[in-house]
Order: C-alpha cells, then structure tokens, then sequence
C-alpha cells in the first residue's frame, strides 16, 4: 500500500512539474528498497506520459511541460546512477541515442533544450551540444556515440542555410544512411524539411518525442 | 480674425510612467554591474579591460560598473541624420520623427498568388528594392532577402549591393560574417565618395544583435566596433523572448533588453567616442503553447512602445520592430497586426520602424504585403500629422444665411482644404458594392498583386554614374571570389 501510493507520488510530483520532489521521491523509493526500474517504469514515466497527454490536450502549455520534463530529470539523475550499478536490466539501456545541437552562427537553443529534455524525459539518451554547433563537431559527436538521430535547430532564418550544409557534409563524408537526420526550429518546415533532404522535422517538443518514436518503428 | 491658429497636438502613446522608465534603468545597469554581460571578442574585451572593468577572462564576462555606463550616455549622440545615396535628401532619426523601412533579413518569399513560399534569388532581391524605392511611405530601405542563389559566405555583402544599384533610399542592414564589413564598408564609401564623406553623411545603419540574456557574441561586437571606428550607426537590436530568454513579465524583459542595449552602447562608445548608436530592438512575446515569438502580439507591440520610451529617456534615436505580422498569407490577420503596429510605433515615436513587408516571425518578405504596408504607413503618417485648426474661426463663416442650404462640396473651403485634411488610399476598397463586383470581386491581396506588377513596370529608380556601378560591381566581385563566387548572377531579369 506505502508502495502504492509513493508510486503515485512520484507519477504526481512529475505531472506538477516538481524536481526537488521527484528527486526525494526517487530515493525514497530506493530506501524502500524498490527496483530502480520498477521506481521509473511505475513511478515516474506515468507522470511525463500524463504531461505529454495534457500538454495535446492543450491544458498544458510549455512552462508546465518543461517543469514536468525537469521533475523527470531529477529522478533520473538520482535513478540512473544506480540502474548502472547494478546493471541489473539490459532495458537499461536506453531507447536510442540523440546527438542534438543548435546549428552554426545560430545562439538560440530555447527550442532545441526543450526537446532535449523531452527525449530525455522520455527514456533517450540525449548528448546536448549546445548552441552554435559546427558540421564536424555534430558528426564526430554523432560517430563516437554511434547515434541514431542527429539533431539540428535554428532558429533564425539566416542559420537555416546551415542544416542543408550538414546534410551536404554528411553525404560527402559517406555516412548519411548511418543516422536519421531530424531538423527543427521556427523558421523550418516540413516542406524545407524535405528540400534538404533531412529524416524528419516536428512541430514542436511533444511532437518530436513522437517522431523519434515513429522513426523507431514504435508506438509513437 | 486674424489670430494665430491654435498648433496641432503630436498624438503620442506612453505606456510607461517617468519612475517606471527609471527603475528599469537603474535595474538594467545594476545587472551589469552585478551579473555582468558575456563579451565574445577579445577587442572589445581589451577596450573594457582598459576602461578599467572587471573583466572575468576565464569566462568572457564584464561587470560594467555605473559610472562607464553614464559617461558613454553622454558622448553618444541622441540623433543621426540619414543621407540618401544621392547625397539629396536627408532624414532625421531622432526626436519624434518616424520613419519606416521594410523588415529584414528574410529568407523567403511570398508568391504573388499567396500560393507557397520559396527562396528568393537576385531577381526577387532586385524587385524588392526597386519597389522600396517606388513607395513613398518607406524612408528607407532594407536589405530584406536573403538571395539563395549566391553562397551564403557574401550573400549578406551582395544584398547592400543589390540594394545601392537599384535604389537611392538610405540602407538598413547588417552582417552576417566578421569578414562582411569592410567590403560593406567600401560599398557605402565607394557611392559616397571616401569614408570620410561616409561618416560625414551616413548611407547606411548596420543592425547589431546580443544574444539574450546578456551577451554580445563575436560577430555582433565586431560590428559594433567597425561600425563605431568608421562612425556608421549602430542599431542595437536586443530581442529578449519572454519567458524563453528574458524574464516573462514585460517589465522583466524590458529590464534586460535596456541592460543589453547598454552594454552594447558601452561597446560603441569605447570603440570611439561619439559614434551614432540606435536605441532598438526586435523583442517578442513568446508564446507558451506553440513555442514561437509573435511579432504580431499585442504583447509584442507593448515592449516595443516602452524600449522606445526607454531610449528617449536616455536622449537616443530609437528603432523598433514593429508593423509587421505572422500571417502567413495577406489575410486579415496581417492586415490587422501590421496596422496595429505601425499606428502604435507611431504614437510612441519610434524613429526607424522596420517591419514592412515581413510575415511569419521575421522570416518572410511579400512584395504584396510591402505595398499594402506602404498604405498602411501613409495612414500612420496622416495619423501623425493630427488635427489641424487650419482657419480661425474653424466653421462659423462657412455657413450661409440658411444654414441648412450650404453647399460644401461646392464651397472654395472645400477645395481648398481636401487634400491637406484627406487621404486616399489606392488599395483600400472604398467602391460601392455594385462597383467592387464590377471590377471582379478582388481582394486586398489581388489589388495589391496587380500594383506590384504596375509600379515595377513604371518606376525607373535614379541610376548611378557607369564609374560608380563599375566601382560597386569590382568591389563585389573582389568579395565573391574569395567565397567562390566566379561571376555575379544576373539581374537582368528583373529590370525588364
């Protein structure tokens, strides 16, 4: 019963969007003795799954979501140390490896650390680059974490040009059919998406988690 | 009967009170004093660093304390005055004067239709401008689109050539690589005969953005520092989202919006003493369910009213922009938000108000939508102008004996006066119904297609002198080469 109601708890904490919370939760189920990854699967991934259904529901709007997105985090980072510790489950391992930066000549990463958080939150392994990416340093990032998406935000309309040279590079370099090339930003379209050449593009955080999913072969 | 007509009042909008605008001063320079501002250039660090700063190298960051920030309010200049490329007509971007230009940099285009969008090319770059030239509304004008078919490496170089060969209105425009500056530079001198005479009489305002919050990259800072060193204006264009990248509240953002512009002020200042600085911006409300900055937000338009009360306060030239939408098509919507806008800027003062043109967050640039902003600026302008007594006593006289049989559309008072009173507008539909399905039931957008078409078939902008273009084009050419550009596209197309 304690278990129970820890669990919905900790599936509450993520929903409000509370890291300090999550985090607490988090070792208080370990203290109990719980599995960590009984304590994700149970605990906390109902709570961003509800966050994700209330953000299309359109109740949620991105502040609820990003905390909701940072309360999973927290969690994570209490629970992942110990996943790996015991390296008790192969499922440890996460969904699929996103290599994600904001493109060259380009600072802004608002939209880019909001899909960040959510793969992570959604159970990706996500290497943030940061703003202001270089083509080589996204792909020697990309081959030495053997990802499988790479990607690419901008946000002004003059870094654009930089995802379509990515693409370029990346053909030149031989290794285009190794990742899935995902773009994204206020300027980009789908229709730019497809200009390019790239795998994918999504509207917006939520939307992007789904597409990875997609992407993957999985239920989005 | 003779005495003097009363004057008419300048309207004017103010969101903000006097202690309003001087605690978010007074916060803005405590933010620099005590958060500090991250400079991504090492001359302008060395500019700080001997002004005396705290500068933390480790991690590029300047605490820029009080007395720097008075000292350069001070030596900079609280007006510029803009001189076309004629050396004719000159601007004055300061006081309450208003002046609009077309938004930038936009890296498509509208369809005439309104059917898609796609990457512009020289041909489009050369229509925009040539039309910039035609409409009497837009003071200046900008180098608005992105040409796709030169590399990017001097696409923001051939853009202020384009610009200078087929117009004659002051630029607005900016760089995009370090390296762009001195051929932009050589450019403007070039038509103005020397740098001297450049500074003399600026051609051109090079915008210049921080990367919210609190930082001035290397490219940016660069460009304040050429600028300042060859006295070209410098417009700061702080564009904090709020929530996103700057506090959510409007007053939050503004706080820091003044703390970047005055940090950037602070930059030009140190450069050189006295260099032209713009006090500007293109902040936005960010907009917590799609993730995306509305520049058509009502939010938006009220940052942009109080930057500019901001800058006044402290005696400099404001930029706004403002007047624009993100609509994706010229529908109602972008109707509504750039007349909003334009009207709004204009009561509030804002010197340079660019945004005419654009759509979709700043990204895309119609020729229709120009030439109905262009309209919608006229309208702004007459708002501007008020209303005028005009003769005293303003009525009484006019009335015959009966005063129900006075005749006014036949009375000399009506001539006299209708054109200074009235405006007339060549896209608003004005026609009677019966008319207006006459002449095809056509909309605002169709209406304005066909006076696209019209102008850039008539207008024919002044030329420049052969030498002059031949001066221009090798300096062009000397740029492209060294980013792999062997010969200029034509631009034929479009002149015909």
């Amino acid at each position: 019963m304690e278990r129970d109601e820890l669990l919905s708890k900790m599936t509450d904490a993520v929903i409000n969007g509370l890291p300090a919370d999550a985090g607490e939760l988090a070792r208080r189920g370990l203290r109990l003795g719980l599995e960590p990854t009984d304590i994700i699967d149970r605990g906390f991934v109902p709570g961003i799954r509800r966050a994700g259904e209330l953000w299309e529901s359109g109740d949620y709007f991105l502040p609820e979501l990003v905390s909701s997105a940072e309360a999973m985090k927290a969690a994570m980072a209490v629970l992942q140390p110990e996943i790996e510790k015991s390296g008790s489950r192969n499922e440890g391992r996460s969904l699929a490896r996103v290599v994600i930066g904001t493109v060259e000549g380009d600072i802004h990463d608002i939209g880019k650390n909001l899909v960040a958080a959510l793969l992570s939150a959604n159970g990706f392994e996500v290497h943030d680059l940061g703003a202001n990416v270089s083509p080589e340093r996204f792909l020697d990032k990309a081959l030495e974490v053997d990802a499988d998406f790479i990607g690419l935000s901008t946000l002004l309309t003059t870094t654009m040009l930089s995802q379509r040279r990515f693409l370029e590079r990346l053909k030149e370099t031989g290794h285009r059919s190794r990742f899935k090339v995902l773009v994204g930003g206020a300027p980009v379209t789908g229709q730019w998406a497809a200009d390019i050449g790239a795998d994918g593009f999504a509207e917006n955080a939520v939307a992007a988690v789904g597409l990875c999913r997609k992407l993957l072969g999985e239920r989005p | 009967m003779n005495a003097p007509l009363l004057s008419a009042l300048r309207p004017k909008v103010e969101l903000l009170s006097r202690p309003f605008i001087e605690q978010i001063i007074d916060e803005a320079i405590v933010l620099l004093e005590v958060h500090g501002v991250l400079v991504e250039n090492e001359d302008a660090l060395k500019l700080f660093r001997d002004a005396g700063q705290d500068v933390e190298s480790s991690r590029e960051r300047v605490f820029i304390k009080r007395e720097l920030v008075e000292q350069c309010l001070r030596t900079a200049p609280s007006s510029v005055t803009l001189v076309d490329r004629q050396g004719r007509e000159s601007r004055f971007v300061g006081g309450d004067e208003v002046h609009f230009d077309p938004g930038s940099a936009a890296v498509t285009i509208l369809e005439s239709d309104g059917s898609k969008i796609r990457r512009p090319e020289t041909s489009d770059l050369v229509r925009f401008v040539r039309l910039t030239d035609a409409l009497p509304h837009l003071h200046f004008q900008s180098t608005g689109l992105v040409s796709g078919d030169v590399p990017e490496a001097v696409a923001d170089v051939y853009r202020l050539y384009i610009g200078l060969l087929h117009s004659t209105k002051p630029v607005v425009t900016g760089t995009f690589r370090v390296e762009s500056f001195a051929p932009m530079r050589d450019l403007l001198a070039a038509v103005r005969g020397g740098e001297n005479a450049l500074a003399e009489k600026p051609l051109a305002v090079f915008d210049a953005c921080p990367s919210p919050p609190l930082k001035w990259s290397r490219l940016t800072c660069q460009s304040l520092l050429d600028c300042s060193r060859a006295m070209i204006p410098s417009e700061l264009i702080s564009m904090g989202m709020t929530g996103a990248t700057s506090p959510v509240t409007l007053s939050g953002t503004l706080v820091q919006h003044t703390a970047e512009n005055l940090a950037g002020l602070v930059i030009c200042q140190l450069a050189r003493p006295g260099a032209p600085v713009i006090f500007g911006g293109s902040p936005s409300s960010f907009d917590m369910r799609k993730g995306t900055t509305p520049m058509g937000a009502m939010e938006t338009m009220m940052i942009d009213v109080c930057s500019a009360q901001v800058g006044k306060h402290l005696r400099l030239p404001t930029h706004a922009y403002m007047g624009l939408s993100d609509a994706k098509v010229n529908d109602t919507q972008a109707g509504l938000e750039t007349g909003l806008g334009a009207v709004l800027a204009s009561l509030a003062g804002i010197n340079v108000v660019s945004g005419a043109g654009m759509m979709n967050f700043e990204s895309c640039q119609s020729l229709e939508k120009l030439v109905i902003d262009d309209e919608i600026c006229g309208m702004a302008y007459r708002l501007l102008r008020g209303v005028a007594q005009r003769e005293n006593p303003m009525a009484v006289p006019l009335y015959d004996a009966v005063a129900s049989n006075t005749n006014f559309l036949a009375h000399p008072h009506t001539r006299k006066w209708y054109k200074q009173e009235h405006s007339f507008p060549s896209l608003a539909d004005r026609d009677t119904y019966d008319a207006w399905v006459e002449l095809g039931k056509k909309t605002m957008a169709e209406r304005a297609a066909e006076k696209v078409k019209r102008i850039l078939k008539e207008h024919q902008p002044e030329l420049l002198p052969d030498d002059e273009v031949r001066a221009l084009r090798d300096i062009m050419a000397r740029a492209g080469r060294k980013a792999g550009l062997t010969s200029l596209p034509s631009d034929r197309r479009a002149e015909k």
